[in-house]
């Protein structure tokens, strides 16, 4: 699979003669001793798996773990199910509005979470589902949500996009807009002096909105503990990078703010990339950008097909080349952590664990009527009425 | 803000220029009794000091935000109506905004022009989940500006610029809240009531003046009929959500009703008010409610003086819906 992608005659971007492309499959790590089942063993990324301004490279010695690379498997297979789960109950018109799916982007989400710890702060933008069931959700209350039921994690008013657990800020609707909040995040967690990490998420296509460069210059002026991530997976909506940014080198946008740039397919990269840049705002360097080249695989939304703006041949070579599960896989199976039997029953596990989910957030019931009223303003401070639906229809406090 | 930062640890004063004072002199000496690190100069960035505003809130700090004339939070519209304003609605209050407060100086400072003169309370009129005050007078300013820090909800607090200047009060020195969503009656009446806030109070406390006892030139044009009239005078304060119970009351006991803003009229809370109060008083009014307010057009800075609601325009106004 990774000779398949070095095959490839198309470069992942385009790039000035003799620079190096930074590696995107997603099994280039090897073994640089035998793997144990008991204890950590130490593998190597593949050279090209970083780009760095302004900055040195994160090692490319990586101490892992048989329970942990099971765990991410686990993982994520388990938000892949989700997210397909989420995707045919859209089409069973049972989820509706707006929806936005990460599938092929799992190994960013989850080795983030993997890099950080509970401390730290996350806030991201419209593909959000998956962060929130790692920081503290779940699946039934992601897809409540989804649905509009009561048992979803937003009691079934937010929807897509806006899920939030005690340290995920959310998903976010408007376009690069939760990135100078995600800067606010940061100063109170500098005010109050904890030695923890915000990571503001945000896409290629949000990239270019002036917000997200206020926040990049008051978060480099106040040195705050923030980690700006650039989720780069090609497309913003329907317009690929090339043709919406005059630079596509994400990671060297911060100005006086040093990047690095990260194989986004590769979960031990993500994993290694998050940690150095964790270590880099602890350690009171000021904030550092990153941007994961990644890759998803459905629509920008719902109501996108997807090939309208990239051949399917596109689509198909990324899924079959440089899929982040399929990559981890194959990094289990050859260095012998377990068998394909093993992870197959993992996979049907994740599949029941998800259908188990749907099955109670789909008998939960919608928000009563009168929470319509309710979290609009803090109780007790409410104007005197509200307005409803129909003429009729006032709701006194 | 001087108790707000003595009492809450939390509490943070930030905008452009703040920390020498501001362009009107509100945070004066602010930076040195409390330290640059709770009172600082943000960058000229208007959306990002509020989206700033909106993450530190939503960690539980009290957030106090200046943008430096109302005339500039456009680009930070986004951030207030979109984030702020919704952030515990959809959240399912799991999170909030609650302590966050924007301060902003708005209203005709009488030379500002199209970029600093302008009233944009009433964009903000559809975004249900926000607060938006409007002081009178020193005294009111501090015991609104506490009040809307300790409100739990996100509160724009607009400042008439003029009156930095020309308002002179003796402000007691101790803490003191005036509550949010409550208009106060200034003057009772039972002919007409005349509804404004902020810079207007004073136009129309003149106005009434004027009414009662009408200088000599003007006394040809104020019939002996309506000298006597008992005009009640309301500041409403809070604009968003507005004390619908004072005002439909008040009209109800004087079947008429002059609304004076600085605002444009089209778009304008006077528009929301009259339609508002007409369905509620519809068989207690005897004229219709009339508006008094900036024209439909920019603030234009040499005509200044003729685009603000005068004394002179709100006494013709009073005139004509006593007589109607």
């Amino acid at each position: 699979m990774a000779s398949l992608a070095r095959l490839s005659t198309r470069l992942p971007r385009k790039l000035p003669l003799g620079a190096r492309a930074l590696q995107t499959s997603a099994d280039s790590t090897t073994l640089t001793e035998d793997a144990s089942h008991s204890k950590p063993f130490t593998v190597k990324l593949h050279e090209d798996s970083f780009q760095s301004h302004r900055t040195d490279t994160p090692s490319l010695e990586v101490e892992v773990s048989k329970d942990e690379l099971l765990g991410m498997y686990k993982t994520m297979t388990t938000m892949r199910r989700m997210e397909m789960a989420a995707d045919a109950l859209y089409k069973q018109k049972l989820i509706r509005g707006f929806c936005h799916l990460a599938i092929g982007q799992e190994a960013v989400s989850v080795g983030l979470e993997a890099g950080i710890t509970p401390d730290d702060r996350v806030i991201t933008a419209y593909r959000c589902h998956p962060f929130a069931v790692l920081r503290g959700g779940t699946i039934k209350g992601v897809i409540g949500e989804l649905l509009g039921r009561q048992c979803g994690m937003s009691h079934g008013k937010g929807g897509s996009m806006h899920i939030f657990t005690k340290s995920f800020f959310g998903g976010n609707g408007i376009v690069g807009a939760q990135v100078p909040v995600g800067a606010g995040i940061a100063f109170a967690q500098k005010y109050l002096e904890r030695p923890v990490a915000t990571y503001a998420m945000y896409g290629d296509g949000a990239s270019n909105q002036g917000q997200v460069f206020e926040a990049f210059n008051m978060a480099k002026l106040w040195d705050l503990p923030c980690v700006f991530v650039c989720e780069n997976n090609k497309y913003g909506m329907g317009t690929s990078a090339e043709r919406s940014s005059s630079n596509t080198e994400y990671y060297t946008r911060g100005d006086k703010i040093p990047g690095i740039q990260a194989n986004g397919m590769d979960i031990i990269a993500v994993k290694q990339a998050v940690k150095y840049t964790r270590d880099w705002v602890t350690s009171g360097k000021g904030p550092i950008l990153l941007e994961f080249v990644t890759y998803r695989y459905g629509g920008h939304s719902m109501s996108d097909p997807g090939t309208t703006y990239r051949t399917r041949e596109e689509i198909q070579r990324m899924r079959s080349t440089q899929d982040p599960i399929r990559g981890l896989q194959r990094y289990i199976e050859e260095w012998g952590l377990a068998t394909e039997e093993d992870l197959k029953k993992f996979d049907k596990e994740a599949k029941a664990e998800v259908d188990h989910a749907v099955e109670e957030a789909k008998a939960s019931p919608v928000p009563l009527e009168k929470d319509l009223w309710t979290d609009i303003y803090y109780k007790g401070t409410e104007p005197p009425y509200m307005r409803g639906r129909e003429r009729e229809e006032i709701h006194y406090y | 803000m001087s108790i707000a930062l003595m009492k809450d640890d939390l509490a943070v004063v930030f905008g452009e220029d703040v920390a020498f004072g501001g362009v009107f002199r509100c945070t004066m000496g602010l930076a040195e009794e409390f330290g640059r690190e709770r009172v600082f100069n943000t960058p000229l960035t208007e959306q990002g000091i509020a989206g700033f505003g909106i993450g530190l809130a939503s960690m539980g700090h009290t957030a106090i935000a200046e943008i430096q004339f109302a005339d500039y939070i456009f680009p930070a519209f986004d951030q207030i109506v979109n984030e702020a304003a919704k952030h515990r609605f959809r959240s399912g209050s799991q999170f909030d905004v609650g302590s966050l407060t924007i301060r902003c100086p708005t209203m005709s400072v009488g030379h500002g022009g199209l970029y600093h003169s302008q009233s944009p309370e009433g964009f903000f009129l559809g975004a249900s989940g926000l607060k938006v005050v409007i002081p009178r007078s020193p005294i009111q300013a501090k015991g609104l500006l506490l009040g809307a820090i300790r409100d739990p909800n996100p509160v724009i607090f607009m400042e008439p610029k003029i009156l930095y200047r020309s308002a002179v009060e003796q402000v007691p020195m101790d803490d003191y809240e005036i509550p949010l969503g409550k208009a106060e009656t200034l003057t009772r009446g039972s002919d007409l009531t005349v509804l404004t806030w902020g810079t207007p109070v004073y136009h129309c406390e003149t106005a009434l003046h004027m009414l009662s006892s009408p200088p000599e030139s003007l006394a040809k044009h104020i019939p002996a009929s309506v000298r006597s009239a008992k005009v009640e005078l309301i500041d409403l304060r809070t604009i968003l959500p507005w004390d619908v119970e004072t005002v439909t009351e008040s009209v109800r006991r004087t079947g008429r009703l002059v609304i004076v803003h600085e605002a444009s009229r089209t778009g304008g809370v006077g528009g929301e008010i009259a339609a508002e109060i007409q369905n509620r008083c519809f068989l207690k009014l005897n004229a219709p409610v009339k508006r008094v307010t900036g024209w439909d057009t920019p603030v234009p800075m040499q005509y200044e003086k003729f685009y603000i609601p005068d004394a002179l325009r709100i006494l013709d106004a009073m005139v004509e819906t006593l007589n109607y």
